[in-house]
């Protein structure tokens, strides 16, 4: 990274000491909550989560760093979940399954990248749009239609006797040995981390060289921060948030691909639900600012560990499992509320 | 006028004020007397606001003391100076934009029916409203929405709100900078009434023909510390501007001898945009000549730029620059051809005010300090770098916020960014708009090299004196048509005032219609 873009980004690192900090806190009261808590299981566990979720915070980072916002992100995890499933299913193989559902995928963004710069919507409605949509159409991809008799008389081919009537059902391809090959990718290891965690390493450091040392990062920053400057200076910049809605669209598609290889059946009702908003939280939590221009692929790896590090403590610290959403919350505002510390102390509010 | 009051009815007293290590103000005294106007004069960073801000309670001093009709004063916040008769009206002005006029005017402190609901009384406010709105000379239905007024009207609701609070010192800062002549001129009629019922005005401005009509005494501030003042007969242009920058400055001359070659850098050719009345613009740059643009605010100058640039949509005619023709629409094949546009709105269209120096002046020129896609740091570095230094930005390190730094240093970067890629063709839009004497004059010398480099310049601008000092010709807008063109021997204040209002020539004279100077 040159100099001038690193002494730009004294305040993100800053920000990136802090997140480090906060996790070396997580990760002592874990130590101290149970002895189990850092035996090796757990941590595979943990880089497991990490690996998953950081490739959808790398995707919102994207987004937010351009100015804009992804609410769809939990909902089109479900949609590529539930339709590598059904593709299965259905006999394809594996390979062709995921490069159908990668690519599906990045046409959401595509087109919800078109709404948002051709016709001007604003992110927030486009992707909350999304979030219903894609949820919707996953629903109804798995749906099962039953007569007054209990007889299967349409839809998606029910797997064993279905109970409900007119419901969606879950997929799964759990017990397919002639999968656990290619599934590997998922649950297999690679000198000694789980496989999530090097495809995270993987993409991290893909956006790292996108974000951090190419022209086409810098663009996004600009728009970021201002995009009638960008404008101005000749930036295409609805063709660089476009790319942004897109790629976060394809990774929130590659997380579906890994849901599914992960749990083995991926329910078009519960199948990503919030996790638009986990990756979200972990952005910020890693220092995206949501106006926009601020933020650093390091940062957003990182924060992204801090959630998983959460409920992790909130299950070995015996916190009753109910108040996880409390203490997530409690968590964030923390954060924030540090973060607005540190900068009334330097002095360096980010003035208009 | 009010001098013969032997004691200072408001007087700050060495005041200092420091700012995260910048010194702001350092022990200025001023002093101000009821029904005088004293207009504030220095350059950006001199501490006029600061200022302003300690005596109307917005900021506290470090030092020094307030003293209010001879006895000491505090004031924790603005409220304490309101309650105290002293009203500052914001540079950007602090109005709800969705609410009424009469509702603005009383907000905070609304007519009330009597009874425990605390219902608002709409007609009292509605009644009060409109005589408030007649004191300032605005003729609007109070309930008429803030939102939907022009910059100057707002300008003068805030001061009818000042006003109702029975404001003893009222202080604006940069009241006209973006008002039209018509509303300046009321401004100054309001201001006038106010001083003749013992109010008294203080006025940061930059226009120096604005303080040779209407202040009574001069205060200048230059790097925080009291730089003088002058009395009324000792106001004029020259001293007004050695108050300000320490040094005389010759106004603009000319240079010498004006080698225009005939060879055009740009042709426009019936170019229309959206809403641009027929026939389109026709128009020629030629190389090494800086072609002026003068006109009134809403000519349609701005528009034209855009549209020539690609920014605006174009909906006919043709841009041929250097020869060759340009897609319309298109701002980067425009870029790539060599064209540049310095915009009016430094900050919002020039500028990422967060980011540093070097981060904007690299911005448009990432296109070949790249390999593969891959910023090459190094060449940056040595980019921006030279700009720095071609361009005489002041600026401690390349990173430093390019928000933090004067408003002619920023021009200058802006410039800077494309001059970069030595342009054939530079679009100045307002060049020297909100930037100080001293580096107007640097962004003017700047100009002058590239000219005499070859580079054809276009200028617009809505100062009569840069315009007519700083242009080897002028053409003149008038509601979105050229309304004609003036040659060196033809230009004087009257005859683009004609042109800019589409009228023949009057007996008034420009500078008392109230063109921007200074």
């Amino acid at each position: 990274m040159s100099s001038l873009a690193s002494r730009l980004n004294f305040a993100q690192y800053q920000r990136v000491l802090g997140v480090i900090g906060l996790l070396l806190v997580l990760v002592g009261l874990l130590a101290y909550s149970h002895p189990n808590s850092l035996q090796n299981e757990n941590l595979n566990n943990l880089a497991r989560r990490i690996g998953e979720r950081g490739i959808i915070t790398i995707g919102v980072g994207l987004v937010i760093l351009t100015g804009g916002i992804d609410l769809s992100i939990g909902s089109v995890v479900c949609l590529s979940g539930v339709s590598f499933g059904l593709f299965l299913e259905a006999g394809w193989s594996p390979m062709v399954a995921s490069v159908v559902v990668l690519v599906g995928s990045s046409l959401i963004g595509f087109s919800q990248g078109l709404l948002i710069t051709k016709l001007r919507l604003q992110p927030f409605i486009v992707t909350l749009c999304g979030l219903f949509l894609w949820r919707g159409l996953a629903k109804f991809l798995t749906q099962v239609r039953f007569d007054k008799v209990g007889q299967w008389i349409g839809g998606s081919l029910p797997e064993g006797e279905a109970i409900f009537r007119d419901a969606c059902r879950d997929v799964g391809v759990g017990g397919r040995q002639d999968l656990s090959g290619f599934f590997q990718l998922e649950t297999g290891h690679f000198l000694g981390l789980p496989m999530p965690a090097w495809i995270l390493l993987a993409v991290a450091l893909m956006s790292w060289i996108l974000v951090h040392a190419t022209t086409h990062g810098r663009y996004m920053l600009a728009i970021g921060f201002n995009e009638k400057s960008a404008k101005y200076s000749g930036i295409n910049t609805d063709a660089y948030k476009i790319l942004a809605y897109t790629l976060c669209a394809a990774l929130s598609g590659l997380f579906g691909l890994l849901f599914l290889m992960d749990v083995g059946t991926a329910s078009p009702n519960t199948a990503g639900n919030f996790y638009e908003l986990y990756a979200i939280t972990g952005a910020v939590l890693g220092g995206c600012s949501l106006r926009g221009g601020e933020g650093t692929v390091i940062g957003m790896v990182l924060g992204t560990a801090v959630l998983p590090l959460l409920q992790n403590l909130v299950n070995f610290a015996g916190v009753p499992s109910d108040l996880e959403f409390s203490v997530i919350g409690l968590a964030l505002l923390g954060g924030t509320l540090f973060d607005e510390l540190l900068r009334r102390l330097n002095g360096s509010s980010r003035s208009g | 006028m009010s001098k013969a009051v032997s004691q200072p009815a408001l007087w700050a007293k060495g005041v200092s004020k420091r700012y995260a290590g910048v010194q702001a103000l350092d022990g200025v005294s001023v002093e101000f007397f009821p029904g005088e106007v004293v207009a504030i004069i220095g350059e950006n960073g001199a501490g006029k606001s600061t200022l302003m801000k300690i005596l109307s309670g917005v900021v506290q001093p470090d030092e020094g003391k307030l003293f209010l009709d001879g006895e000491e004063v505090n004031f924790p916040g603005p409220r304490d100076a309101m309650a105290k008769g002293i009203s500052l009206i914001h540079q950007e002005l602090n109005l709800a934009e969705n609410l009424s006029i009469a509702d603005n005017l009383y907000l905070g402190r609304e007519i009330r029916w009597a009874g425990p609901l605390g219902l608002i009384d709409h007609a009292a406010t509605r009644k009060g409203a409109a005589g408030l709105l007649s004191t300032v000379g605005l003729r609007l239905d109070p309930g008429t929405l803030v939102g939907q007024l022009s910059p100057g009207q707002k300008q003068l609701v805030e001061i009818a709100r000042s006003l109702s609070l029975t404001a003893r010192f009222l202080i604006m800062d940069e009241p006209t900078s973006s008002l039209t002549q018509k509303e300046t001129d009321q401004l100054e009629a309001v201001v006038r009434e106010l001083k003749s019922n013992g109010v008294c005005v203080i006025y940061i401005t930059h226009r120096l023909a604005e303080v040779r009509r209407m202040a009574d005494r001069v205060v200048g501030l230059r790097d925080g510390k009291n730089a003088g003042s002058l009395d009324q007969n000792q106001i004029s242009h020259d001293s007004l501007i050695k108050l300000m920058v320490g040094r005389e400055i010759k106004p603009p001359s000319h240079s010498e001898q004006v080698v225009t070659s005939s060879k055009a850098v740009l042709r426009l050719e019936d170019l229309r945009y959206a809403q641009s009345p027929l026939p389109g613009i026709s128009l020629e740059v030629k190389s090494g000549e800086i072609l002026g643009m003068a006109g009134l605010m809403g000519a349609g100058r701005t528009e034209l730029s855009e549209c020539v640039f690609g920014l605006r949509k174009r909906v006919g005619g043709k841009v041929i620059l250097n020869g060759s023709e340009l897609p319309a629409n298109d701002v980067r094949s425009s870029i790539k051809q060599g064209m540049a546009l310095v915009p009016e709105d430094r900050r919002g269209h020039g500028l990422l005010l967060e980011t540093g120096v070097g981060y904007n002046l690299s911005l448009p020129n990432l296109d070949w300090l790249n390999w593969f896609g891959v910023v090459r740091p190094g060449s940056e570095r040595r980019m921006v770098g030279e700009q720095i230094k071609n361009m005489g930005v002041k600026t401690t390190n390349a990173s430093k916020p390019v928000g933090m730094l004067s408003g002619g240093n920023q021009q200058k970067v802006v410039l800077g960014k494309w001059l970069a890629r030595q342009p054939k063709l530079l679009i100045l839009d307002e060049p020297t708009r909100g930037v100080d004497v001293g580096a107007r004059e640097e962004i003017y010398r700047i100009m002058r090299a590239l000219a005499a480099n070859g580079i054809g310049i276009l200028m617009i601008s809505s100062d009569m004196e840069e315009v007519l000092s700083v242009s080897d010709r002028i053409l003149v807008m008038h509601e979105g048509a050229l309304s004609g063109e003036l040659h060196r021997n033809q230009f004087s204040e009257e005859a683009v005032m004609s042109l800019a209002t589409g009228k023949p020539a009057e007996e008034k004279t420009a500078d008392h219609i109230g063109y921007g100077r200074g």
